[in-house]
């Protein structure tokens, strides 16, 4: 795949967020857009996954500690063909596998999460198992920022550094905004980066909308010998929607028929310039 | 009546530490988790003969909970110890959907369960932990009796698939079931045969209920004990048979009576064959500092409560 279809494919998965989203009438839009372009990066140039056999002991391991963000997971894991895209139809609905979260009924899902702070412990745990095991898989996670107060993602940052787990990439989705408002008002998470590298993690900074940055930051190894990783990816929450962007009522927002086609003729623009 | 001797008391804790250090020798899959409290569950010799298989994670129980699930995925099975109270409210939401939700084939193995605990008094003395537990989907729950049981049922829970909590204690206590029994998850161990009133009894009180049933002997009254060493899944049968032939029972835990073995024993009585029942167990409180045998007395959890108790429920048969 080349960048270009790679930037398209970022267009065509943003579409496919909005409309599965605008049919179930429910999902977290506004951090689905944001994340998204970390995904596309994720599953189509980083994570060796294979859809038809993604039991594989050897496959790369992601878990998505912000489930709540599930639907630019499925759209994604839909494209890479680990079920068909129409499964997505039943999104939210009742006896649907395609629940508002992440969970193993459906192909390609490592892990159930929902509940926030729960991702990167497993992850440390899978790096561990990894190491003990002399197996060269690696173990990505995907944080919320609005997740970062949430006690156990310290607990895992220092046991990670503990046991040296360079194995591991944490990948934070660094959009600022969370449900009630910016992440400075709601519990401020300024200095990440000074942070994490106080607990002893190899940090690097990425514009998360630039796929070729991501791709650089995720797969050239780890950022450090015997540190884990730590990606801030700096994202916009409902990027590539102008209505959408920073406007933090998109976090669970869902558009209205007009919105839904302003929103299509926005990407469709962007897709015929590329 | 069949009556049951001792030749030594030991922890519960050390059969714990000795069937994991057997699982060490025997199941290269099992690895070992602690937080900060190695010396309290007896984790020493594990660690002394799998140095490379145990991970330290600190006081940080959350984290140790989601660890685990993580390791599991590579097809290790982790064994997590603290004490009973940081296994379980402690990191509950962990346990609830990491573990849980998550199917993930973890055996949390918690020490210091109960008032048992003793001198540290209520932060520590966990008496919800069984209806914590019991109430998640798929979660085994296991409250072992003695020494050789605890050991037993340690390396029995390798072996099955899926979540369980095992649960044991500080204080040493008589060792009375055999070195070399088969523990089997979910059976019911018939101690004595009677026909007047059964005693189901968990854990650190089924000691306590042979001692009852010496006295209750003595008065004249034929009491059946069971041992119900799994809480979850329940032995029904068992306690239907039982029931079937005594036409009362007497239920006996370290635990609250809310959410511990006397309402799932209930339940299947009032579902199958309605019965009078009473129930030996702490009356909704926290506990307090003091040796294991005063508190045990105060809260009414030995074997003078189960003969009180057994004396009562006969009368409303």
């Amino acid at each position: 795949m080349t960048n270009k279809e790679l930037k398209l494919k970022s267009v065509l998965l943003r579409k496919n967020i909005l409309k599965y989203i605008y049919k179930a009438k429910a999902g977290h839009t506004g951090g689905s857009l944001s994340c998204l372009d970390i995904l596309n990066v994720l599953y189509n140039r980083v994570l060796n996954v294979d859809p038809n056999d993604f039991k594989n002991l050897n496959r790369d391991r992601y878990i998505q500690s912000k489930g709540h963000c599930v639907e630019a997971l499925f759209v994604t894991l839909a494209d890479r063909g680990f079920f068909p895209e129409s499964d997505l139809e039943t999104l939210c609905q009742y006896q649907s596998h395609y629940i508002g979260h992440p969970t193993k009924k459906v192909n390609g899902v490592e892990q159930n999460t929902g509940a926030l702070g729960h991702g990167l412990p497993i992850c440390v745990g899978e790096a561990i198992a990894a190491k003990l095991d002399n197996k060269t898989h690696r173990v990505f996670t995907l944080l919320g920022d609005g997740e970062l107060p949430e006690g156990s993602n310290w607990e895992a940052f220092l046991a990670a550094s503990h046991y040296k787990l360079d194995n591991l990439y944490a990948i934070l989705d660094y959009n600022k905004q969370q449900i009630t408002g910016n992440n400075s008002e709601v519990m401020n998470t300024d200095s990440v980066r000074q942070k994490l590298e106080s607990f002893g993690w190899a940090v690097k900074e990425v514009d998360g909308h630039n796929l070729e940055a991501l791709e650089e930051a995720l797969n050239s190894g780890p950022l450090e010998v015997g540190k884990p990783s730590f990606i801030i990816a700096h994202t916009i929450k409902g990027k590539g929607v102008s209505y959408m962007e920073g406007n933090i009522k998109w976090h669970h927002g869902v558009p209205t028929p007009e919105q839904y086609e302003l929103a299509l003729s926005e990407l469709n623009q962007v897709e015929s310039s590329l | 009546m069949k009556t049951y001797t001792y030749t030594e008391k030991k922890d519960t804790r050390s059969g714990f530490g000795a069937g994991l250090a057997e699982l060490g020798r025997t199941n290269p899959n099992v690895v070992a988790l602690c937080a900060d409290l190695i010396g309290s569950l007896k984790m020493e010799k594990f660690i002394e003969e799998n140095p490379e298989r145990f991970f330290q994670i600190g006081i940080a129980e959350a984290n140790m909970m989601g660890i685990a699930a993580g390791l599991t995925i590579g097809g290790k099975i982790p064994f997590t110890g603290t004490f009973a109270n940081f296994s379980t409210g402690r990191v509950y939401d962990q346990i609830r959907q990491s573990i849980a939700y998550s199917d993930k084939n973890v055996k949390i193995c918690a020490s210091h369960a109960g008032l048992t605990l003793g001198e540290d008094g209520a932060t520590h003395q966990i008496l919800e932990d069984i209806g914590l537990m019991k109430m998640l989907p798929g979660m085994t729950v296991i409250n072992t009796c003695d020494y050789n049981q605890t050991k037993a049922a340690t390396i029995a829970i390798a072996a099955h698939h899926g979540p369980v909590y095992l649960r044991f204690g500080r204080p040493v206590v008589p060792i009375f079931t055999p070195e070399d029994q088969k523990f089997e998850i979910g059976k019911a161990v018939m101690l004595t045969e009677g026909t007047d009133v059964t005693i189901v009894a968990t854990g650190h009180l089924v000691w306590e209920a042979l001692e009852a049933s010496k006295v209750l002997f003595e008065k004249g009254i034929s009491a059946e004990v069971i041992n119900i060493h799994t809480i979850k899944p329940l032995d029904e049968e068992a306690i239907l048979k039982s029931v079937a032939k005594t036409g009362c029972v007497v239920t006996a835990e370290e635990h609250n009576y809310l959410g511990g073995l006397g309402e799932s024993v209930a339940r299947v009585l009032a579902l199958n064959n309605p019965t009078p029942q009473e129930f030996v167990a702490t009356n909704d409180t926290f506990g307090e500092s003091g040796t294991p045998a005063q508190l045990m007395n105060k809260y009414g959890l030995n074997s003078a409560a189960i003969v009180e108790k057994s004396l009562s429920v006969i009368k409303r048969k």
